[in-house]
């Protein structure tokens, strides 16, 4: 099951894991990513917290939590290959997979459909 | 109306472009601006050029400058000698009137010079990466601190006291913005080097950093190997360093630094009174994201040739805004270019060769002064071009009888420490000629 | 080619006298460890390998020298010769800081003059020459503020406000000086909004950053009652000083109220911008926070002028010695050229070219905001995508293959696609013709030949380059071979 945020991110849920990127249109929109600064393995966050910052030639562009948990896993290969974002931002570009606290959140985000629609609106 | 060589528009052409805006004077051009404020400025009409210049220069001339001075200050900005090639290169309109490099395209020489100068100040500091400039030596030391408590998060700078006095002042500015307590941590009173033990006792877990002179203030050189093993590793050794200096020590990169910080004028900037010159600032490759300042990096066009750009600009404050790295926009470019020239020009060996004449000329008049009745070399330290002498007479005094004589002694350090009454600072560098040392050990003997 | 690739060893570009060596050594004295191991790479080249090498590079160049700059929030005006001449003086060039006051009268006397005039430009009543570019002035401005607080015992103003137009270096001055950042948003005419300055602005508001005219080239006219509005509830207003071109002789930030001023010398007072630097970032204030200036300050006692340390509540020194000294005398050379007509007259021509060229453009891209405009203006570049596909960068790009530098694009940042043009007062109508018809030139090729557009530029030493890939994995410094 895949959903998605106002602010363009996805999160994708496996049992009480959820896998969590950018959209591939947010990556569209940023331009070539140069860097990611990370977050740490560990911590936890409240659903809209900063989770990151991806970083373009001339942008920096927070991105937040779809969802509230403790980051179990990050995607470390994105510090030495931060284009893979651009390449595959809604597979291989993943950047956190966070241990849900309320799977309930989930209910709160839009399906692909409802998000295409979002991304047409804004323009 | 008075003509003005640098305004274009003749009473015609004014006519003909306020009837293309649809206005019919140019007062109508200004009335969104409130009435009230309408002023008359109160400071003289325009002149012509060659008054403006004849005015300026006769002012220039109630000035004493370095060219007809015996110089033996130092104190942070030093005589040296500099090629005519460097202002005259330096001087062309390309340079010196192009702003910052934004568009990459139609700035490859200036990229292209900054590229070339951060690599050569890789090469002095040992550090892996340079950005292309700062203010001045005491404000790259001051942003030298906020990077560090960016990077590790404490919330401590301990500063020794025998760094130059106006970058400690900087220091606290800087971190009086940033809510950074500044600690001094004494200076050994035999050996003019930072007292080791008082800079262990005042280790805490909240001390990001330490910061010392390579040489300090009292022109004594700090063995940072020491300093080094004295902090534990998740304390920042961020160290000041003399360019030219760097030409004979070790590399502060291989000796544990993690920030090298410092004033360029000495390589080939005139002193102009303190600016400006430009602050050099370098650091570990692992830190470059937090570093400030512009930083340019090597890269190729659609066709694979090479050229060169600003990288890692979302550091920056037109970007990145509040959450910038730090504010500097304009930094010292054009300074940068003349150090540029200068390093090309003298080379590997000229600048070795200008330290260790430096160091030649400075060791060989302190030896002279020893054997001085009435004066006392003050630490025992190991010294690079400037050292510290105790008088047993006036200092001012001293200095007001030298000046006679064509001489700019030594610097009066009880200006900047109440503990350091009529001692003076004195400097060599390479362009004090034998036969001056001579004189002005000459008139030290008969002064004392 | 770098000029490190120029290098056979052996050879150099420099010679110093014939001297005996006294045969003091480093090596007799320090322990290895803190002596040089490897020489540092630094070029071997002959005089005329570095003159070559480096007038080559500045043929790479565009300058005001070389052609039109119309940089929007730059000021990019011509830097007078006789400023360089008057620099280039050993008697302002070779002064040592530390040299005795009195041997150096006439340097303090041209800062103490300059200071003075920059007072009266500006309505303030006392300024610091020290700061070294505009930043600087704004770090300084806001440790001002900081300090004002403290002394009053007022902690509990922790905000900055900034408006949404504003210079990147306001927010990230007053960030540095420890304030949260408030964005206070633009009203549809690309002035402050009234209202929501009016809700932001509460008891935890230490002040106002403005610039004015501000970035989009408007005066902000309801400068009365945003002054009157800041003054009531505590907060100091500061003037980014960006902008003083447009009105020198026509208003003055004293007199609209602000309290504390920095004006960039490099660009109002027409000192070279040097690729980048050096500049010049004084700080006016209002008599009450004399007393907080850094140290030192310019005195004069009726006889000598006097370098004055002692100021007890000053917020200390803010870098070394006395400032960019050799940009402070081109600055001065300036006024002293221009006078108090001169300065009046570049302000009304800088408004008027600005004008006369918005009005010969507005007819090829709609401008953001209507009405007359101060020193520059913005254009709004949407219509160049929805009608040719391009995007204003490529509009700038294709500008470099007609010699000219681009307007500023994408800033300020409430303007989509934002075109932002500074002609200066300094520029003839020729060429301010020329640029009107090289634009409508490109805006003609972007409808036949949009690719052309996309891959400018075409004449340039390089093209664009590859910045993604730079950013990724910097490299910033040459190695032997690669």
């Amino acid at each position: 099951m895949k959903k998605y945020t106002k602010t363009h991110e996805w999160v994708s849920v496996e049992g009480d894991i959820a896998t969590v990127g950018i959209s591939d249109h947010a990556q569209d929109h940023l331009g070539d990513v140069v860097y990611i600064d990370l977050p740490e393995a560990g911590k936890s966050l409240k659903k809209g917290d900063v989770l990151c910052t991806i970083e373009s030639v001339k942008a920096a562009s927070d991105v937040y939590a779809p969802v509230s948990g403790n980051i179990v896993e990050v995607n470390a290969g994105l510090d030495s290959s931060p284009e893979t974002i651009n390449s595959d931002a809604e597979g291989a570009g993943w950047i956190a997979k966070i241990k849900l606290s309320s799977i309930a959140e989930l209910d709160s985000l839009m399906d692909l459909e409802a998000y295409k629609k979002h991304c047409e609106e804004e323009g | 109306m008075p003509e003005f060589p640098y305004l274009p528009q003749t009473e015609v052409e004014i006519e003909e472009m306020l009837r293309a805006i649809g206005v019919k004077s140019i007062a109508e051009l200004f009335t969104d601006i409130p009435e009230k404020f309408d002023v008359d400025l109160s400071i003289p009409a325009s002149a012509d050029e060659f008054t403006v210049l004849r005015d300026l220069k006769e002012l220039s001339q109630r000035n004493s400058n370095l060219n007809d001075l015996s110089v033996f200050r130092g104190g942070g900005i030093y005589k040296h000698f500099i090629p005519s090639a460097v202002q005259r290169i330096a001087g062309r309109g390309e340079f010196l009137t192009a702003y910052t490099p934004y568009q990459a395209e139609i700035s490859q020489g200036t990229l292209q010079m900054l590229f070339e100068y951060q690599t050569m100040i890789s090469e002095l500091t040992g550090m892996e990466v340079s950005n292309s400039s700062m203010y001045d030596g005491a404000s790259a030391c001051a942003e030298a601190a906020l990077m560090s408590v960016r990077i590790n998060g404490k919330t401590k700078i301990l500063i020794s006291q025998a760094v130059h006095p106006e970058y400690i002042d900087t220091v606290k500015t800087y971190c009086f913005g940033g809510n950074i307590q500044v600690d001094e941590v004494n200076f050994d009173r035999k050996s003019g080097q930072i007292d080791l033990s008082d800079l262990k006792s005042k280790l805490s877990d909240d001390v990001s950093a330490v910061i010392v002179g390579y040489p300090n203030f009292f022109g004594v050189i700090e063995d940072l190997r020491e300093v080094r093993k004295a902090i534990p590793e998740n304390v920042m050794m961020i160290v000041s360093a003399n360019p030219t200096a760097l030409a004979i020590l070790r590399a502060p990169g291989k000796l544990g630094a993690d920030i090298v910080v410092g004033e360029g004028q000495p390589l080939g900037n005139p002193p102009y009174l303190g600016g400006p010159g430009f602050g050099f600032f370098a650091s570990k490759e692992a830190y470059i994201r937090k570093m400030p300042g512009r930083i340019i990096g090597e890269t190729k066009d659609g066709e694979g040739r090479t050229g060169y750009v600003m990288v890692l600009q979302t550091r920056e404050q037109h970007i990145r805004r509040n959450k910038a790295t730090s504010n500097i926009c304009s930094n010292q470019a054009f300074n940068v270019l003349l150090a540029s020239i200068y390093m090309s020009l003298v080379g590997p060996k000229g600048l070795q060769e200008i330290a260790r004449r430096s160091y030649d000329k400075a060791h060989y008049l302190a030896k002279r002064i020893e054997k001085m009745d009435k004066v006392r070399p003050v630490f025992t330290g190991p010294f690079f071009s400037e050292f510290v002498v105790e008088f047993k007479k006036d200092l001012s005094s001293l200095n007001s009888k030298l000046l006679k004589d064509k001489i700019l002694g030594p610097l009066d350090l009880g200006e900047f420490r109440d503990d350091m009454k009529n001692h003076g600072l004195i400097c060599l560098t390479e362009a004090n000629r034998n036969e001056e040392i001579e004189f002005f050990a000459g008139r030290l003997e008969e002064l004392e | 080619m770098t000029i490190f690739d120029a290098t056979v060893e052996g050879r150099t570009g420099f010679r110093l006298p014939e001297e005996k060596s006294y045969g003091f050594e480093p090596i007799d004295v320090l322990p290895e460890h803190l002596l040089r191991d490897s020489r540092p790479e630094l070029p071997q080249v002959s005089e005329l390998q570095v003159v070559r090498h480096f007038t080559g590079l500045s043929r790479k160049n565009h300058s005001v020298d070389s052609g039109f700059y119309p940089l929007g929030s730059c000021t990019m005006k011509y830097n007078p010769k006789l400023n360089e001449e008057a620099a280039s003086f050993e008697g302002f060039s070779q002064l040592h800081p530390y040299q005795p006051e009195e041997t150096i009268q006439g340097a303090l006397e041209l800062m103490y003059n300059l200071q003075n005039s920059l007072c009266e430009i500006t309505g303030m009543d006392d300024f610091t020459l020290q700061p070294a570019a505009g930043a600087h002035g704004e770090l300084v401005g806001m440790l001002l503020v900081k300090k004002y607080f403290e002394l009053k015992g007022d902690t509990s103003r922790k905000k900055v406000i900034v408006p949404d137009s504003a210079h990147g270096t306001n927010p990230a001055s007053a960030a540095m000086a420890g304030y949260d950042i408030v964005e206070v948003a633009s009203n549809k005419d690309g002035r402050v909004d009234l209202e929501s300055l009016d809700r932001l602005l509460d008891e935890s508001v230490a002040a106002i950053m403005l610039t004015n005219p501000n970035t989009v080239g408007l005066f902000e006219k309801d400068i009365c009652e945003i002054q009157k509005m800041a003054h009531d509830r505590g907060a100091l207003l500061y003037y980014d000083g960006a902008n003083l071109n447009a009105i020198m002789g026509h208003a003055r930030p004293g007199d609209m109220g602000f309290d504390i001023v920095h004006l960039n010398l490099h660009k109002t007072f027409s000192t070279p911008h040097g690729m980048g630097g050096p500049g010049s970032g004084t700080v006016g204030v209002k008599t009450f926070l004399k007393e907080l200036l850094p140290v030192p300050v310019i005195d004069f006692d009726g006889q000598k002028y006097r370098i004055v340390y002692d100021l007890p509540d000053s917020i200390g020194k803010i870098r070394s010695f006395f400032g960019n000294f050799g940009v402070l005398v081109r600055a001065y050379a300036y006024i002293k050229t221009m006078g108090s007509d001169g300065l009046k007259r570049a302000s009304e021509m800088a408004v008027l070219n600005a004008n006369y060229l918005r009005s010969k453009l507005v007819e090829l891209i709609p401008t953001a905001y209507s009405g007359i405009c101060k020193h520059e203006f913005v254009l709004k570049g949407t219509k160049l995508i929805s009608e040719y596909g391009i995007r204003t960068l490529d509009l700038g790009k294709r500008l470099l293959d007609y010699g000219i530098h681009p307007p500023t694009v994408y800033f300020p940042l409430i303007v989509d696609e934002a075109i932002m043009i500074e002609p200066t007062e300094t520029e003839t109508k020729e060429t301010l013709d020329h640029f009107a018809a090289t634009i409508a030139t490109i805006l003609e090729e972007a409808k036949e030949n949009p690719e052309l557009l996309k891959l400018a530029p075409h004449t340039t030493p390089v093209g664009r380059l590859d910045e993604a890939t730079a950013s990724r994995k910097p490299k910033t410094r040459w190695s032997k071979g690669s």
